[in-house]
């Protein structure tokens, strides 16, 4: 399963250098503050995981390093360069690729199709040239048979896959274009237990690859088992930002839960 | 590989490989969005091969093919455009607007009908990247945003046309220098030996395999069914969405320019109120072809096949004798029958197998 991510990950990562560096970076919208002074680091071979309640900030956060959205304050380094995107293409081609929860994959297009998405492999390079529909096919046949998704057909439509599948075929993409930094959306929240398990291998194993991982989440049990680092942010702001070492689950289920408000409202609701 | 990254990947999901089946063929051909406007077009003409004993003949065959490329041209690029997500409801005007544009630059300025027919072209691409550059700045729905189009074009068409000839209609264009080879192009009739057949049909018929080609075989088809079937996730992946869908709506422009070409040299004058409603035909046609409102889904032989549909019904119920007035209700039933089905091709090509 590893074969492949071992294969395309880029040659030029090395365990624990710095990937992505946010410092102080904020996000107005008008008077809203959706993000406030918030620090990331992600290095190489290492998962940042990033737990919230709803509304949190996770997904502003996201936006700002996926390039939907600039952010306003701080500054955004990648490979310790300054930067600033203005759009996911951007994004991308710094070597950031974004696995989106509910919009990872187009349901009736076919598989081999959505893992090609913007990518295409084509027989030429002027504007109309075909597409090497039998190449791209081979390709992502392999690919997933490397990693352990057996589809009846490559030419399925992608939506007959189930949720986990769709999830791992993403991941499989962003690691097959040379993503260096994965940037997961609550890879995990729509699926049952036996199909996050799944995925959370396929995180591990982008993270043995030496990729940069960032997991967002609202469930620490899921985070625990993989993160190396983990920031909470609560209203915009990170209430916790500590290592593995430094951590419990029991901490990090306690803070997610909320905390000393969790006191006080069992308090109030005493029988 | 860096040798810096010496850590173990973790153990493989341990599943064994089940046995790879190719879908059946029945799976497969089910799932082709053109499949239930097949089955329909092969049932009406039987109908009407039955009930109407001159639908047989060739020059019958020749009647409904035109009817049905006069429609079909269009469809096919309306197709595309609602496989990309959006609507057009300016089409049908916009076939009349290019052709009073070519028919009275030409007359009053004695140009060559060549130099009306490009000009035309400039301007109705023109009006389809406003369309398409509105729906995509602003993200107001196309459905508005076209149907404001809609009325600004049918206005422009009568007053314009009013103001600048005194009257509804254009001047004949047919003394003018270019006028004959323009003819040829858009409105001759080719013998092919055995029937006689317009050159739109021939027109229609490349229009549809280069729009099944883009549609399938290129990059921009990717994008096309990516942009229609889930935008987020196809920007995300670094689709030019916006690109694609202003593209689109040129497309549909072209064609609608390339019908009102059409029209305007096979009269050689232009009612300027004509076009009206047709907006809707072409969107038929597009939706019994399988294309899904939604987007995301369809193909430009369905939007031929809805087309032909089109027109073996109306020339069909003129063979047989009956009441013309009876073609909108069938036409409403064939609508409600095409989404119908549409929504269980979907939902059949999308369970999870």
């Amino acid at each position: 399963m590893t074969d492949t991510i071992m294969e395309h990950a880029a040659p030029d990562l090395h365990k624990g250098e710095s990937l992505v560096e946010m410092e102080g970076v904020g996000k107005a919208y008008g008077a809203i503050r959706a993000l406030e002074g918030v620090n990331l680091r992600v290095g190489a071979g290492e998962v940042t995981c990033v737990l919230g309640d709803n509304g949190a900030g996770k997904s502003t956060l996201i936006k700002i390093i996926s390039g939907l959205h600039a952010h306003s304050e701080g500054t955004l380094k990648v490979d310790g360069k300054e930067r600033h995107f203005g759009s996911p293409r951007e994004s991308l081609e710094a070597g950031i690729a974004t696995v989106y929860q509910d919009l990872a994959v187009v349901g009736l297009m076919e598989v081999w199709r959505n893992f090609f998405l913007g990518s295409e492999i084509r027989k030429g390079r002027y504007p109309m040239a075909p597409l090497d529909i039998k190449a791209m096919r081979e390709i992502a046949d392999q690919e997933l048979q490397k990693m352990g998704i057996y589809v009846k057909d490559i030419n399925q439509p992608i939506g007959t896959l189930s949720g986990g599948q769709r999830q791992c075929v993403a991941i499989a993409r962003a690691v097959y274009f040379g993503a260096r930094v994965l940037i997961l959306d609550e890879p995990t929240a729509a699926l049952g237990v036996k199909q996050s398990g799944v995925v959370l291998k396929y995180t591990a194993a982008a993270r043995d690859a030496g990729l940069g991982v960032v997991f967002i989440t609202h469930n620490p049990h899921h985070a625990y088992l993989v993160g190396d680092h983990f920031i909470i942010l609560k209203l915009g702001r990170r209430v916790l930002d500590k290592k593995r070492s430094e951590v419990t689950l029991e901490e990090l289920t306690a803070e997610m839960a909320g905390g000393q408000e969790l006191a006080e409202l069992s308090h109030e609701l005493k029988r | 590989m860096s040798s810096s990254v010496a850590t173990q990947p973790s153990a493989p999901p341990a599943s064994a490989p089940p046995a790879r089946q190719p879908r059946s063929l029945v799976t497969r051909v089910l799932a082709r969005p053109e499949v239930g406007a097949l089955a329909a077009a092969i049932v009406i003409f039987l109908f009407f091969y039955a009930v109407a004993p001159t639908f047989r003949s060739l020059p019958a065959a020749s009647t409904y093919l035109y009817a049905s490329s006069t429609i079909g041209i269009v469809a096919v690029g309306v197709a595309l455009l609602m496989i990309g997500g959006e609507f057009d409801l300016s089409s049908g005007v916009a076939v009349t607007t290019a052709a009073l544009t070519a028919a009275m630059l030409s007359f009053q300025f004695s140009l060559n009908v060549w130099a009306g027919v490009f000009i035309s072209l400039a301007v109705a691409l023109a009006v389809g990247f406003i369309n398409g550059y509105l729906v995509v700045r602003t993200g107001i729905p196309s459905f508005l945003v076209t149907l404001s189009t809609f009325f600004i074009l049918q206005g422009l068409n009568l007053g314009v046309t009013k103001l600048v000839t005194g009257a509804v209609a254009t001047p004949n264009i047919n003394q003018l220098d270019g006028f004959a080879s323009a003819k040829a192009v858009f409105a001759s009739d080719i013998d092919l030996g055995i029937i006689t057949l317009k050159v739109t049909v021939l027109w229609w018929i490349l229009f549809v395999a280069v729009g099944t080609w883009v549609l399938l075989r290129t990059r921009v088809g990717n994008w096309i069914f990516a942009s229609g079937g889930n935008e987020a996730s196809a920007r995300a992946v670094g689709v030019p969405v916006r690109k694609v869908k202003i593209g689109l709506f040129m497309g549909v422009a072209f064609l609608a320019w390339f019908l009102g070409m059409h029209l305007l040299m096979n009269f050689s004058t232009v009612q300027a109120g004509i076009g009206v409603g047709n907006e809707f035909v072409y969107i038929i046609a597009a939706v019994v072809g399988g294309a899904l409102l939604t987007g995301g889904y369809g193909s430009a032989v369905g939007s031929a096949l809805g087309a032909l549909i089109f027109g073996m019904t109306t020339q069909g119920i003129v063979f047989a004798g009956w009441d013309p007035n009876w073609f909108k209700t069938f036409l409403g039933v064939m609508l409600l029958a095409a989404v119908m089905v549409n929504l269980y091709i979907k939902n059949y090509a999308a369970r999870r197998k």
